[in-house]
C-alpha cells in the first residue's frame, strides 16, 4: 500500500504540487489524467524517490520513502519499483534480452543470476516476444519494443508498476495490447499499477481514476 | 565488471565510431615512438657507418654527395677522380686506399666495383658461393639475392645508362659467384665487381672478335674494322683473353676511395695533404660529414615534433570533442539509468570504462606497432638509407 500524507513539492519559484492524501491499494490499478504541466510525472517520480518533497511523507508498505537516504531511495526503487516509459527508453546497443536485465547491470543491489535470467525468459514467452531476444530495438516493431520496456519494469518482481504514457506512441489496437499484458503480468506478479495518461478511452480499464485538477496547484507567486 | 560488459557492448554495436576512434588514438600514440625510433635507428646507423670509414678521397665538390655515394652507394654522382689518385695514396705508404665505383646499376641495385680489400674492410661474409676471382664477376648482397631471387649460377645484366647510347657501350651480362651474408646495411642493397669488371660496364674496356687472325695474316689479307666484328656481352673462359683496355689505366675513372690510414698520425699527415682547394680531390671525413647531416635532420626533427604535438592536440581535442558529444547523445540512458535505481557515478563509471576500452585498444595496437619498428627499424633505415635522393 502506498500513501501519501500533504505532500507539497516546488520547482524554484514557479511550479507548485500539493497533494492532501493520495493512496494506492496492493494489486490496485489507477489511472493519473489531467493537463500537461499539472504534475502527473512528477508524482511518479516522488513516489519513486527520484525527487523529495518539501514536505510530506511518502510510505510504501510502511516504509517511509520521503525519509530515505539518496543511496537507499536507489535501492528501493531498482528493488520495489518498475518502470515503463512512453519512448520505452530502450538502449539501441543491448538486445531485447539484455535490456529486460539491463536493471541488473546498473544496480547493485540486484544481482544478475539464473533465476532472474529465467524470468526473464519467462517474462518475453509470456509479452509474445520469446523469440526475438536477441534483436536490438532497431530490429523491432514498435509493439515489440513496448513489450520489452515492460519485461524490463517487471523483470525484478517490484510491488509497483509506474507507467508515464506507455501507451501513448502506440495505435489503438497496440494501445489495448499492450495494457491487457501489463495489466496480467502485473497481476501475475501481485504488483499495482499506477499509470499517467492522456487517453480516455483507457480510463474505463482501470480501477479509478485520477484527475490532478482535484489537487491544489499554481504558481508561487 | 557490469560497467565494462555495457562498455563493450555499445563500442562493438557502434563498431564503425569504435574503429575511427581507436585507430586516431592508436595514431597518436604510434607517431611519435615510431618518428623516434627510426630517427634514432638512422643516427646510429648513420654515424656507425661514417665512423666505420676514416677518411674518403674523392672529386672536390659535395662531401655530402661523396659521402652518401661512397657509403651507401646513392643515386647521388660526384665527378670521379683518376686512378692515379689511388695510385698516389699507394705510394705515400700512409694508408689503404679502396675505389668505389659506383655509376652503375643493375635491376634497381647500384653496382659497386672496387677491390677485395673492401670485403675485408667491411667484414663482409659470404652466405654462399666465393669471392671475386674472374673479370665478369658479381658478388651480391643479401637483400639483392632475396629482391631479385637470384644467387651463386644466376646471371645479372647491368642496366644501359642511356637508351641512345651510340657509343655502344653494351649491357654486360654478369655471372653471380657468390652471396654476401645479411649486414643490414648499404652492403646488403649492393651488386659487388671487380672495378675493373666496372670499367668494362662502362666501355672503356671490351673484347671482341680477332680484327686480324693469323689465317688472315697467313692469306695476305689486309686488316678490315668494320660493323661485323662481334663485342663480346658476357666474359666466359673462351674470351677473357680477349678483353682488354684502352689508355693508361692512371686515368681510369673511381667514383670515390676508402682511405684507410696506417694510425692517426698518417691520416692527419694526408689530410694536409688535401687541404689545397685548388687541388681537384678532397679528403673528407665521413663522420664529420655524417654528424652534420645528422644535425640538419634533427633540426628538421624538432619542427616535426612541433608540428605532430600540433596534430595531436588536434586529434585529441577531436576525440575529446566525439565522445562528449557521444555522452550527450546519452544523456537519455543517462536519465532512464538514474530511474531504474543506478548511481549516477555508476553511468560514470560506464562512460570511464568505455574510454579505458578505447585507450586500450588503442594503447595494445600502438605497442604493436611500435614493436614491429623496433625490430625491423635497422632494416628499414638501411633500405632507407641507400633509397637515395
Amino acid at each position: 500500500m502506498i500513501t501519501l500524507e500533504d505532500i507539497q513539492f516546488g520547482y524554484g519559484t514557479g511550479f507548485r504540487l500539493r497533494i492532501p492524501e493520495f493512496t494506492l491499494e496492493t494489486g490496485e490499478r489507477v489511472a493519473v489524467v489531467g493537463p500537461s504541466g499539472s504534475g502527473k510525472t512528477t508524482l511518479l517520480n516522488l513516489i519513486a524517490g527520484i525527487l523529495t518533497p518539501q514536505s510530506g511523507r511518502i510510505s510504501v508498505s510502511g516504509e517511509e520513502v520521503s525519509a530515505l537516504s539518496d543511496a537507499e531511495r536507489r535501492q528501493f526503487r531498482a528493488s520495489r519499483i518498475g518502470f515503463v516509459f512512453q519512448d520505452f527508453a530502450l538502449l539501441d546497443y543491448l538486445s531485447a534480452r539484455q535490456n529486460i536485465l539491463y536493471p541488473y547491470r546498473i544496480t547493485p543491489a540486484l544481482k544478475l543470476d539464473q533465476a532472474a535470467a529465467a524470468r526473464a525468459e519467462d517474462l518475453a514467452a509470456a509479452c509474445g516476444i520469446g523469440d526475438k531476444l536477441d534483436r536490438h530495438p532497431g530490429a523491432l516493431s514498435q509493439g515489440e519494443q513496448q513489450r520489452v520496456a515492460i519485461c524490463r519494469a517487471l523483470v525484478t518482481q517490484p510491488g509497483l508498476i509506474l507507467s508515464d504514457e506507455a501507451t501513448g506512441n502506440l495505435d489503438p489496437d497496440s494501445k489495448h495490447r499492450i495494457l491487457d499484458l501489463l495489466f496480467a503480468q502485473a497481476a501475475a506478479a501481485g504488483a499495482a499499477v499506477l499509470a499517467v495518461t492522456h487517453d480516455h478511452e483507457l480510463l474505463a480499464r482501470f480501477d479509478r481514476v485520477i484527475d490532478f485538477a482535484d489537487f491544489r496547484q499554481g504558481d508561487a507567486a | 565488471m557490469n560497467a565494462l560488459y555495457l562498455a563493450f557492448a555499445y563500442l562493438r554495436y557502434h563498431w564503425a565510431r569504435s574503429l575511427v576512434l581507436v585507430m586516431v588514438a592508436a595514431l597518436i600514440m604510434f607517431v611519435p615512438v615510431a618518428t623516434q625510433t627510426l630517427l634514432s635507428t638512422s643516427e646510429r646507423t648513420l654515424v656507425a657507418r661514417g665512423e666505420a670509414t676514416p677518411l674518403l678521397l674523392g672529386s672536390r665538390g659535395s662531401q655530402l654527395d661523396l659521402t652518401m655515394a661512397a657509403l651507401y652507394f646513392s643515386e647521388e654522382s660526384p665527378d670521379p677522380i683518376p686512378m692515379h689518385e689511388v695510385e698516389a695514396i699507394w705510394d705515400s705508404g700512409l694508408a689503404i686506399p679502396i675505389p668505389l665505383h659506383t655509376a652503375f646499376s643493375s635491376s634497381g641495385f647500384r653496382i659497386v666495383g672496387t677491390s677485395l680489400d673492401y670485403f675485408d674492410f667491411r667484414d663482409l661474409d659470404l652466405a654462399e658461393g666465393r669471392g671475386l676471382s674472374v673479370l665478369g664477376d658479381a658478388v651480391i648482397g643479401a637483400e639483392v639475392a632475396r629482391a631479385l631471387d637470384k644467387s651463386v649460377g644466376d646471371t645479372l645484366v647491368s642496366s644501359p645508362e642511356n637508351l641512345f647510347d651510340l657509343d655502344g657501350v653494351y649491357p654486360l651480362e654478369m655471372p653471380v659467384v657468390g652471396v654476401l651474408a645479411p649486414t643490414n646495411s648499404a652492403d646488403d642493397q649492393a651488386i659487388f665487381v671487380d672495378i675493373k669488371t666496372a670499367w668494362v660496364i662502362q666501355g672503356i674496356g671490351h673484347g671482341h672478335e680477332d680484327v686480324v687472325t693469323a689465317a688472315d695474316i697467313a692469306a695476305g689479307t689486309d686488316a678490315l674494322v668494320n660493323a661485323a666484328v662481334v663485342q663480346y656481352q658476357r666474359i666466359t673462359p673462351e674470351n677473357i683473353e680477349t678483353f682488354h683496355f684502352h689508355g693508361d689505366q692512371d686515368g681510369f675513372p673511381t667514383s670515390a676511395v676508402i682511405v684507410v690510414p696506417n694510425d692517426t698520425r698518417a691520416g692527419t699527415i694526408l689530410k694536409g695533404r688535401y687541404l689545397d682547394g685548388e687541388n681537384p680531390a678532397q679528403l673528407v671525413t665521413p663522420v664529420m660529414v655524417i654528424q652534420s647531416l645528422v644535425d640538419r635532420i634533427f633540426r628538421i626533427k624538432t619542427l616535426l615534433d612541433v608540428v605532430t604535438l600540433i596534430i595531436a592536440i588536434a586529434a585529441i581535442a577531436a576525440i575529446g570533442l566525439a565522445m562528449f558529444l557521444s555522452y550527450r547523445l546519452r544523456a537519455r540512458e543517462v536519465r532512464t539509468a538514474v530511474k531504474l535505481g543506478a548511481r549516477r557515478g555508476m553511468v560514470l563509471g560506464l562512460l570511464a570504462a568505455e574510454t579505458l576500452i578505447l585507450l586500450a585498444v588503442s594503447g595494445a595496437i600502438a605497442v604493436v606497432g611500435s614493436v614491429i619498428v623496433v625490430q625491423n627499424a635497422d632494416q628499414w633505415v638501411g633500405w632507407l638509407l641507400t633509397l637515395g635522393t
